[in-house]
């Protein structure tokens, strides 16, 4: 019953997106009745509402375990714990896609109850650009992928979820990602909306900033998260793989990153108006391409649900009519789109044009190397590509930008002059230039990219914390605050990338109980491998006690953990954090003469890689809050601001 | 006019960015692309030496040899047309073992041997790495 509830409300709800298009399309056709367009606000809340609702039955069916739905049989099991029985509603391709699309609506209705800033034709617009992207996916998710689709005869019991994924902090990773995706597809359909009535200028990017941000803050939580999980899930002691799928969520964060900075420019300054849609169409078009890559079964990982080639043609033409569509309407509008405010070639603006220029050169990189294999498998050529291209590539010229990043605040918007910059800028440049010097005497054999990568993040700490110089700090705006604090996170984590690629610690040897070994700083002892048994799973587990010189002893407890349902095998790293560094701890097998095999990393400053992931996503927030205070409190002080 | 020369030249920078990442990941992917071989592909020419690569098939019945170190293992990689030796220093997958797929990460050597960095096996009863589907089916070996 429930499913038929949830199905009906969906269809309903893809009846409201195309009301909601169409009501749009008259409105700003029809200027003469005005009745038309004022339609269009109470139709996409009632849009959300519904699929609200219809989302809201789904995670109901799995809570009470509803065997008789195809999903929930598929991704669910009744004695699973309760978190991940409504985590495993959005833990697979058609719930996923239902939660994108309820997003989407419930930010539809977000912009139809709040949004008082830009012209109303443009608001009108931009809804009728969300009602219209939602109608692809209402029909992608009514035609190909219903997720209430019932099973006769019901099973006992349901297959599980896949144990990889059965972890609270892989519970809120899809979300968090999704938010951010949604988020995109908001400013995507705002600058849809200017570009339709003429309207792009420093109160339509204004409209967009919030979503920008939100959505970059959402990016940079699920990708900080899911680097994390990789992490300590996966038993490998890597934290980015340049696996495709992390990739596919990198590509938007590139995109965002680049629109977030050239929103700022177009409003506060006026300038930057075609080149701030463009982004907006950019970074949309990697959201989709970033769903595409996850969802249509095109690559092998934990992320590709769907197996059927239908589906992925499906959204392959979702994403060609979509992007294909933007692009063309970019083109065809883009001559009525003004020139904005002129800078000179010594400015923020500048620099924040080179920030553009940095990110679109990495996401290019990023884009190509991630979809080469694919093309090439097209081909018949079997092709991988890892690290040894991404690192370089995408590195050297990250190191770039992220001088720039350091640089840009400390110049004046519209015209400054060299020397000044630079005057302002020795203090962080001499720590830089030293600090290449002291790395490379104190450790000659580093690599270059760890030895770069280090002294451009102490040059970049220094950088990024200059703004406050001399300020008053109660009285420095928020979201100075927030810019001052993602610059320093991404400082933070490149030095933790750098000093963990240089300096980890591997240790790989077979055991005997009461046998020690050595890792980095530490010694380590196997005490002891025993079974023992969980909710949904059974494991062996080995304690460990692990010593730095004559402290106190530490315990770790990695595992080898069997599922039952599916049955699958996983390793469970233990990890201790230290104030410097994670010692990581992978139980391996058993030989045929008792010993253990053990893998073991000193990892020094790994946190700072996640630290710095939370303190960019917190700069964000901090920037995103301090800007709706501001206009809240009505004060038109945009032109002093940063 | 000063404003439309600033757009033009945007929009030569902006070009300039996208020509200049695809040199730069062309310059990139021709030395750097890791590319898959089954047994039966490497047999007779010149091995891809020095060159990050990965080896996929079955590992054949009976070759899986531990050393007295504990950590090390040497296996044959079979596709039914070749055999190529390989060696591997780690922890092998829980699904690794004798007639089973297997994907290894790593280079070859020049006695025709194989240094396997990482393994990859299959995930579980359903799971196949979709390249070492495609190998398998062109080479014969699998029966489905």
């Amino acid at each position: 019953m429930i499913a038929e509830l949830g199905l009906g409300l969906l269809w309903l709800a893809a009846g409201l997106a195309i009301i909601q298009s169409g009501l749009g399309m008259l409105g700003l056709w029809q200027t003469n009745r005005p009745e038309l367009g004022n339609a269009v606000r109470p139709v996409a809340v009632a849009q959300a509402l519904l699929i609200g609702i219809s989302f809201a039955c789904l995670i109901y069916l799995f809570i009470v375990s509803d065997m008789s739905v195809k999903l929930v049989v598929a991704n669910s099991h009744s004695d699973k714990p309760m978190l991940y029985k409504v985590s495993g509603a959005w833990g697979n391709h058609e719930g996923s896609m239902l939660l994108w699309v309820a997003v989407l609506a419930i930010a539809g209705a977000g912009i139809a109850l709040a949004e008082r800033r830009v012209r109303r034709d443009t608001l009108i617009a931009t809804l009728m650009a969300q009602g219209l992207l939602a109608l692809g996916f209402y029909a992608f998710l009514l035609f190909s992928s219903n997720p209430f689709e019932r099973l006769n005869p019901a099973p006992q019991d349901g297959q599980g979820l896949n144990p990889l994924l059965q972890d609270p902090g892989l519970a809120f990773h899809p979300p968090t990602l999704y938010f951010g995706y949604v988020g995109m597809s908001v400013a995507f359909s705002y600058a849809v909306g200017a570009l339709i009535t003429r309207d792009v200028g420093p109160a339509f990017a204004r409209a967009m900033r919030p979503w920008v941000l939100g959505a970059w803050v959402m990016l940079t939580l699920g990708i900080t998260a899911g680097s994390y999980w990789a992490y300590y899930e996966l038993g490998w002691g890597g934290w980015w793989f340049w696996d495709p799928v992390e990739n596919a969520s990198l590509m938007p964060w590139l995109a965002a990153t680049a629109l977030l900075h050239s929103v700022t420019v177009l409003a506060t300054r006026d300038a930057l108006r075609a080149w701030t849609v463009m982004l907006a169409v950019v970074a949309f078009s990697m959201s989709i391409v970033g769903t595409f890559l996850v969802r249509s079964g095109i690559l092998t990982s934990v992320h590709a649900f769907a197996v059927d080639p239908q589906r992925g043609s499906f959204i392959l033409a979702l994403m060609l009519i979509y992007i294909g569509g933007a692009l063309a309407l970019f083109a065809l509008r883009v001559g009525t789109v003004r020139e904005g405010a002129v800078f000179e070639p010594v400015s923020r603006e500048a620099a924040l044009v080179l920030n553009n220029l940095f990110l679109t050169v990495i996401l290019g990189v990023v884009l190509i190397g991630t979809l080469y294999p694919i093309v090439a498998q097209g081909f018949g050529q079997q092709v991988s590509i890892g690290p040894p291209y991404f690192n370089p590539a995408a590195g050297s010229v990250a190191l770039m930008l992220i001088v720039v990043m350091a640089a840009g605040p400390l110049m004046r918007w519209r015209s400054d002059s060299a020397p000044k910059v630079l005057r302002r800028l020795a203090i962080p440049l001499a720590i830089g230039i030293v600090s290449l010097l002291v790395v490379r005497l104190l450790a000659p054999d580093m690599g270059v990219l760890p030895w770069l990568g280090l002294s451009t993040a102490l040059l970049a700490g220094t950088g990024s914390i200059a703004p406050l110089w001399k300020r008053n700090l109660l009285r420095t705006p928020l979201f100075t605050w927030g810019m001052v604090v993602a610059h320093l996170g991404v400082a933070v984590a490149l030095a933790g990338m750098a000093v963990d690629s240089a300096f980890f610690k591997e240790r790989l040897v077979a055991v005997s109980e009461g046998q020690t070994t050595e890792v980095g700083p530490f010694s380590v002892k196997l005490v002891s491998v025993e079974p023992i048994i969980g909710p949904n799973w059974t494991a062996i587990e080995a304690t460990m006690e692990a010593r730095r010189g004559d402290g106190q002893p530490t315990t770790l407890h990695p595992q080898a953990r069997n599922y039952s349902t599916p049955p699958t095998d996983t390793s469970e790293a233990a990890i201790t954090t230290h104030i410097d560094g994670q010692l990581y701890a992978v139980l391996g097998k058993q030989g045929q003469d008792g010993r253990w095999q053990l893998r073991l990393w000193w990892k020094p400053l790994v946190t700072f890689i996640w630290l710095g992931g939370f303190m960019i996503a917190l700069g964000g927030l901090l920037a995103l809050v301090g800007r709706v205070w501001r206009e809240r409190r009505g004060m038109k002080s945009e032109e002093i601001a940063a | 006019m000063k404003a439309k020369k600033q757009r033009l030249i945007l929009a030569l920078l902006g070009l300039g960015a996208v020509v200049g990442a695809g040199l730069l990941a062309a310059s990139g992917l021709k030395t750097e692309a890791s590319f898959f071989f089954a047994p039966g592909d490497v047999a007779g020419i010149d091995l891809p030496l020095g060159k990050a690569v990965r080896l996929g098939g079955m590992v054949a019945d009976k070759s899986i040899r531990h050393d007295a170190d504990g950590v090390t293992i040497h296996f044959v990689v079979e596709d039914g047309k070749a055999k190529v030796p390989v060696v591997f220093k780690g922890i092998a997958p829980d699904l690794f073992k004798e007639n089973s797929g297997v994907v290894a990460e790593g280079e070859f050597r020049a006695d025709g041997s194989f240094v396997a960095s990482n393994l990859l096996a299959k995930h579980d009863e359903r799971y196949m790495p979709p390249e070492l589907d495609g190998k398998m089916h062109k080479t014969g070996s699998l029966k489905s």
